[in-house]
């Protein structure tokens, strides 16, 4: 048997945007065993429901996550409004969905350009940083903030959209199709992209449905999970279908997000076209009580809330389940056997999401 | 803007942000921003850089790697705080697990408030911890900026 080596990987890393420490025990070049040890970024945030009222909360579960921010926010409105009987107006629901596809546009704009980076090929990174600023401008003008927005409350969301911004935002999203269909052609099609993503961290459908893995990285193993089929937004109106390839290795799981990305544009253009009139909001009278759970598809997989109330103005409870936690042994098994020089891709193909995973 | 004449890299550390001010740090550094106009790079390694851009307030866990990076920078140094986190812990100031902003463990030289930082006032702080590095080199007898550069 060769001697083992164990390399440290983190916290502070060149390819890593945010703090994970990986102990990688080496056979030669080869990865045999990958140990994680997560907790830099704890911040306890869950606690923090003793102290703010449930209100004030939203604005903390934006912050989770900076990246998928709004999808936080939305998710905990949303179990505060089952958990309180709110009907939330169908117009703020299309808005809601709008903003979220949006951030998701913006989020895999964001993976490619880190995937890029990871591979080094700096200029395409550049370039899907350079389009997602046109994302980022959007949301500034339709809602005040780059990244954190703080648009939603509970019954509804702040801000409407006029017709005219609804226009706009479709003619600028149907722009960047051209040269978002130019970035993709260079990770879909490029020989030494292909080199780096095609056959590495392979993980079998079996496997991923054992590990419990969600989002973009299971449906890049050919399990079909997604929760926008489950019924919140208004995805049963767009008609929408989950996007699954069968692979099961890092280029599936690029694949998988290049074709999200083209899903998602259209369907911002089309809730641009089709929104309803109406109000944005309904006013919420009263204090949670019980215990409710809601369940939303963010960038990186599923994301779960639990929330529980005892009729005061603080909740007694709050839970996040984040999609990157639920993905961390799915990256162990996919890093077995794969060569020292393949980490940083195969540790960036599972879109980590540091913040939300330790919260 | 006449003390910009060395190219200083910078090293990024996430202490325990939300992402959103780090994205922001890294969209500085991307076409649209590009902060790299002042010569300025983002490096992963401390012993190659000169200002620290810490975003995120300190924590049980973190505060001995945000030591060790910005002990392992070579003099003369500066730490950019980046974010009401960094600053003072930001909304997070109350959880039980932040130890408060950045200064609570290394010197703070700028502070760059908002939550998220826009790009804007990041590069701002950039450049205002320009003239602290001249100044640090200045009292430390090493050459003066403007001699450099002849």
């Amino acid at each position: 048997m060769a001697k083992q080596t164990i390399i440290p990987f983190g916290p502070q890393h060149p390819v890593l945007p945010e703090p994970v420490h990986l102990d990688l025990v080496l056979e030669d070049e080869t990865v045999v065993q990958a140990i994680p040890s997560i907790g830099f970024v704890h911040r306890g945030l869950e606690k923090l429901v003793e102290k703010k009222e449930y209100t004030e909360l939203m604005y903390v579960t934006e912050r989770i996550c900076g990246i998928c921010a709004f999808g936080h926010n939305w998710g905990y409105c949303h179990a505060i409004e089952l958990l309180m009987k709110v009907d939330v107006p169908e117009r703020a629901e299309y808005l809601r969905t709008l903003w979220h596809e949006l951030s998701r546009v913006h989020s895999h704009l964001l993976w490619l350009g880190l995937l890029a980076d990871a591979f080094g090929f700096e200029s395409l990174f550049n370039h899907c940083w350079r389009l997602r600023e046109s994302v980022l401008d959007l949301f500034e003008k339709t809602t005040g903030g780059r990244v954190i927005f703080s648009v939603n409350k509970i019954g509804g969301v702040h801000r409407d959209i006029s017709p005219e911004v609804l226009t706009e935002m479709a003619t600028v999203v149907a722009g960047m199709r051209k040269e978002v269909n130019e970035l993709i052609n260079v990770f879909v099609n490029d020989t030494s992209v292909k080199n780096r993503l095609v056959g590495v961290g392979v993980v079998t459908k079996e496997e991923a449905e054992d590990l419990c893995a969600v989002g973009p990285t299971a449906r890049g193993s050919g399990v079909v999970t997604d929760i926008r089929l489950t019924g919140n937004g208004v995805y049963d109106k767009i008609g929408f279908e989950p996007i699954i390839e069968e692979a099961g290795d890092c280029y599936a799981r690029t694949l998988v997000r290049c074709r999200e990305l083209i899903q998602s544009m259209d369907m911002v253009i089309e809730i641009c076209e089709t929104i309803p009139e109406g109000e944005i909001a309904v006013p919420v009278k009263g204090k949670p009580e019980g215990e409710f759970f809601a369940r939303l598809e963010q960038p990186r997989g599923e994301a779960f809330y639990y929330v529980k109330g005892n009729g005061t103005k603080n909740l007694e409870r709050m839970r996040v389940r984040t999609p990157t936690n639920i993905n961390i042994p799915f990256l162990v098994k996919s890093l077995e056997g794969c060569s020292l020089a393949d980490v940083p891709v195969i540790v960036i193909c599972i879109d980590p999401c540091i913040s939300c995973t330790e919260r | 803007m006449s003390y910009v004449t060395k190219s200083p890299w910078v090293i990024h550390y996430d202490g325990s942000s939300c992402n959103g001010c780090d994205i922001e740090v890294l969209a500085c550094l991307t076409p649209m921003y590009d902060a790299e106009r002042f010569g300025i790079i983002n490096t992963g390694n401390p012993k190659h850089a000169d200002l620290f851009l810490v975003t995120g307030g300190v924590n049980e866990q973190n505060k001995n790697v945000v030591k060790q990076i910005y002990e392992q920078m070579p003099e003369p140094k500066v730490v950019v705080a980046i974010g009401i986190c960094a600053c003072s812990g930001g909304i997070f100031a109350e959880c039980y697990n932040i130890l408060g902003g950045v200064d609570q463990v290394i010197p703070v030289d700028v502070y760059v408030p908002g939550c998220a930082a826009r790009p804007e006032s990041i590069i701002d702080g950039i450049v205002q911890g320009l003239g602290v590095l001249a100044e640090k080199r200045a009292a430390m007898g090493s050459a003066p900026a403007a001699k450099t550069e002849e």
